[in-house]
This record gives C-alpha cells, sequence and structure tokens, in this order.
C-alpha cells in the first residue's frame, strides 16, 4: 500500500480529509449566503454575481469540481465512518447516558447530516439540474438576467420554503458540533484559540442557516 | 446487622459464561448496603450472597482499589465507571445512589474489547498498541545517561505528565459511541512525543501505534469528547489534536514507507 493510501485510509487521515472536506464546505456556505443575500438586497446585483458564477471558467471548471468532490467525498465518508464505528460495538449498552458527556449534535451529525443529504438532493432538483440543463444539454441562449426571477419562483410554493427552513435547522444542528469539531481534526486546538473557535461555530451555526431560512421566507412573502 | 439507612437495591448485571456464548442482564437484589461502602464492596457482598446460595459469583476485574491500576471496568448506569467524575469504579461509593433504586451494571462494550467473562473484558488490544510504539528504545550498554540531566521547559515536562497519568483502563473507549481508543493512544503518544527522549522515535511511534490502533478495530474518533468527560484521569482531548498533528506530519515526512 503507498504511503499515501496508507495515510488516508487510516483512522486519523479519513477524519482530517473529513475536516477539510467540512472546511472547504463552511467556506462555500458563506459565499453562498452571501451571494443569496443580494437578493434581499438588489436584484441586478444578484442577477450579476449569479451570472459570473454560473459562466466564469475558474469557477465552472476548477473550483465546482472541487466543491462536487468535497460534497461527495463528505457525504460517502460520514456514511462509510458511520457503519464502520457501529461494527465496532457488536453489542450495544442496555443502559447509556449520552447526554452526561456529549452534546446532542455530536452524538447525531449523522442524522442531521442525513437531512442534509436529502435536501441537497431536492436542492440540485430545484437549481443545479435546470442549470446545468439550461447551459449544457438544451443550450439556451446566455441571459444575464434571468436567476432572480427562476429564484422567486422556486419559493413560491409554501412547502419548499417549509421544506427548505426545516432542512436549515437541521443544518445549524450539524453546524453546531461540526464547525469546532473540524479544527480539532486538523490538530488545531489550543487555550488560545479553540475558545474562540467554538464560539465563532456557534455564531456560524446560528447565523447562516437563519440567514438562509430569512431569504427563503422573505422571497415568499413579497412575492404574494 | 441492619442499618437505619442501609440500601436496598436491584442490580442489572451483564451475565456471561465466556467469549463463546451470549450473555443476558439478569436481576439480583441487595440489601442493607452501607452508603459508605465503595461499588466494589457492594459488588464483594452480592458475590458472597451469589456463593452462599451456590450461585456462581459475578466475575470483575478489580486490584488496587485505590484508583490507580484501571482494572474496575464496568459500565454503571448507562456511565463508564458510574455517575461522578475523575473517579475509578473503585472510587465510586453508595452514596451515589438512592434506596431503591435499580443500578444496571454492564462490561465495556467494544468489539476490541471481547468479554471473557461476565463484567471483565480482554483489553490486551492496548498491550498491543503499547507494543507497538508505546517506548522509549534505550541502550543498556550500562553507561545510560540519566535522564534528569537533559533539560525539559516545566511545561513540556508537565504536559507529558499530564498524559503519562492515563492508567488504560478503556473508559475512554466505553464511553465512545463510535469504540474508539483515540484518547488513550494520543496519551500514549503525547507522552513521550513532548520530552527530548521521545522526540528520536516520535515519528515511528505515532504511525506504528495508530496502524495498530486501527488494526484492533477501535472505531473512529468523531470529537463527541465523551472520552474527556469519563476519563478517571482527566486526560485532555488536546492530546488527541496532538497525535492528529502527529499523525499527519510523519505521514509525510517519516522515512518508514
Amino acid at each position: 500500500m503507498s504511503w499515501l493510501k496508507q495515510t488516508f485510509t487510516s483512522s486519523i487521515g479519513r477524519k482530517f480529509a473529513m475536516a477539510l472536506s467540512a472546511l472547504f464546505l463552511v467556506i462555500f456556505l458563506l459565499q453562498h449566503f452571501i451571494i443569496n443575500f443580494t437578493s434581499v438586497l438588489s436584484e441586478k446585483t444578484f442577477n450579476e454575481i449569479s451570472h459570473f458564477m454560473g459562466t466564469n471558467v475558474l469557477v465552472q471548471f476548477a473550483l465546482q469540481p472541487v466543491l462536487i468532490f468535497g460534497v461527495i467525498y463528505h457525504f460517502v465518508m460520514g456514511f462509510v465512518l458511520e457503519i464502520k464505528n457501529r461494527n465496532a460495538r457488536a453489542i450495544k449498552y442496555a443502559m447509556n447516558k449520552g447526554s452526561e458527556n456529549s452534546t446532542w449534535f455530536s452524538r447525531n451529525m449523522i442524522y442531521s447530516g442525513f437531512v442534509i443529504f436529502l435536501f441537497l438532493c431536492l436542492h440540485f432538483y430545484d437549481f443545479w439540474i435546470p442549470e446545468i440543463s439550461h447551459k449544457y444539454i438544451e443550450v439556451l441562449p446566455e441571459d444575464s438576467t434571468r436567476y432572480f426571477g427562476e429564484m422567486v419562483e422556486k419559493f413560491h410554493d409554501p412547502l419548499r420554503v417549509g421544506l427548505y427552513a426545516l432542512s436549515f435547522v437541521f443544518l445549524s444542528l450539524h453546524l453546531m458540533h461540526g464547525f469546532q469539531s473540524a479544527f480539532q481534526s486538523v490538530g488545531a486546538r489550543h487555550s488560545k484559540y479553540t475558545p474562540a473557535i467554538k464560539k465563532l461555530g456557534t455564531l456560524y451555526a446560528i447565523i447562516i442557516p437563519a440567514g438562509f431560512i430569512f431569504i427563503a421566507l422573505y422571497h415568499h412573502l413579497t412575492a404574494l | 446487622m441492619s442499618t437505619a439507612n442501609g440500601l436496598n437495591l436491584t442490580l442489572k448485571v451483564w451475565r456471561q459464561k465466556n467469549d463463546k456464548v451470549k450473555g443476558q442482564m439478569e436481576t439480583y437484589q441487595v440489601s442493607d448496603i452501607s452508603p459508605d461502602s465503595s461499588f466494589l464492596e457492594m459488588m464483594d457482598i452480592l458475590n458472597e450472597k451469589l456463593i452462599n446460595d451456590g450461585g456462581d459469583p459475578v466475575a470483575f476485574d478489580h486490584d488496587c482499589r485505590e484508583g490507580i491500576c484501571g482494572s474496575c471496568s464496568m459500565y454503571i448506569n448507562g456511565e463508564a465507571h458510574g455517575p461522578g467524575r475523575e473517579i475509578t469504579t473503585c472510587q465510586l461509593h453508595m452514596r451515589e445512589f438512592k434506596n431503591g433504586e435499580t443500578i444496571y451494571i454492564e462490561p465495556w462494550r467494544a468489539k476490541a474489547f471481547p468479554v471473557i467473562k461476565d463484567l471483565v473484558v480482554d483489553r490486551g488490544a492496548f498491550d498491543r498498541i503499547m507494543a507497538a510504539g508505546g517506548f522509549v528504545s534505550v541502550n543498556t550498554s550500562g553507561n545510560t545517561q540519566d535522564a534528569n540531566a537533559i533539560p525539559i521547559p516545566k511545561a513540556d515536562a508537565d504536559k507529558a505528565f499530564d498524559a503519562a497519568t492515563c492508567i488504560g483502563c478503556g473508559a475512554c473507549v466505553a464511553s465512545c459511541k463510535n469504540s474508539s481508543a483515540m484518547l488513550f493512544v494520543s496519551a500514549k503518544v503525547s507522552q513521550f512525543a513532548l520530552l527530548p527522549q521521545g522526540k528520536v522515535e516520535a515519528k515511528e511511534r505515532v504511525l506504528n501505534m495508530v496502524q495498530q490502533m486501527d488494526d484492533e478495530g477501535f472505531g473512529n474518533c468523531s470529537n463527541t469528547g465523551a472520552c474527556e468527560v469519563e476519563c478517571p484521569k482527566g486526560i485532555s482531548l488536546d492530546n488527541i489534536a496532538r497525535m492528529n498533528r502527529e499523525y499527519m506530519s510523519a505521514s509525510f515526512t517519516a522515512d518508514k514507507k
């Protein structure tokens, strides 16, 4: 086995890679939120940024593949590790008090992660697949002003807005543990900055999902 | 002699004849247990009763009974070493329980810690991890240098000592929802990696010990922190972060293939 394969199939290598993909997704989520938030402020700005993101070669063919790889790796490895971890304890305890020594968020990452996975399926069905189809399958003419309208149309449906809001609650629960856990996994832990990372993680886990819910509700309500 | 504040308890204890057969929870009653007795003394009283009744006493590990050896591995009422922090089972007292309470007593649960009998598990996996690198090779030629002659920063010495207080009891594995042994291994990696004597073999040590840990079938760490909370010696998660750094750095820089 090559040393690289040995490293990234070891327990520490896997969690290191999980953490790197998580940190990448945290950064991605922040930029996604900032771009979406411009839709509340200005239709024109939102369209301009969306058009840039959808047509820029670097974004489309360098960053997007990294993102897709990061998402797939994070999900697949999350489930692989969950199965391995469950197998590491053949017989469960008759009485187990996990709440005495750990947070609910940390013990239920697989469930919050699974809801996020279901949400991503819906989200890809709503936006990513039509976008890919528009550009590369149907090869429809470029229209730099279509993005805002397409997004607002999706948020007409109250059920969809509800599903999005619920998913973001689970995203928040996932981030409550995941944000600070990623830093621990890459070994970034010190009494000088770990308390700040934990606080930042909690703030991020509340503000970003709440912001996404606000954007969905805003467009739903203003279109009524 | 009956005492006014003696405890009457229902015990649900894991019974398993050997590693070949399936086990099950059995229910026992004990009465008039002194709140001042230790948990292990209560188990001794149960066993005397079982022997007097012609039954098979409950097998459990114990040795020093003063919180140093790490033998008394019991999962009590859903927690390693029962309620209370930074204690082993022998340091747990019956005053922590209420009269009439039902107490669940189970062995450490992990595939890497197979049950030998009742509450006794085989923790040989820890020994094999230690044998894979948990040592400092010393030239025993007769002119070995005195360790005290090597200057060591106080902060490093303190951190190494804190890590070395790990007694290898396995409560971290038992408490972890993934049965991960990261806290134990990281304490053993850290106690050497922080000292000049241990730095010489640090890269190979961490690679070999982690490899052995994985081969033994322990789960993966997901940073829940349960191990740190339940550890009788208060071993910090700082050690796991250090091991993560040591391992990744050694993977990319060690000569070992």
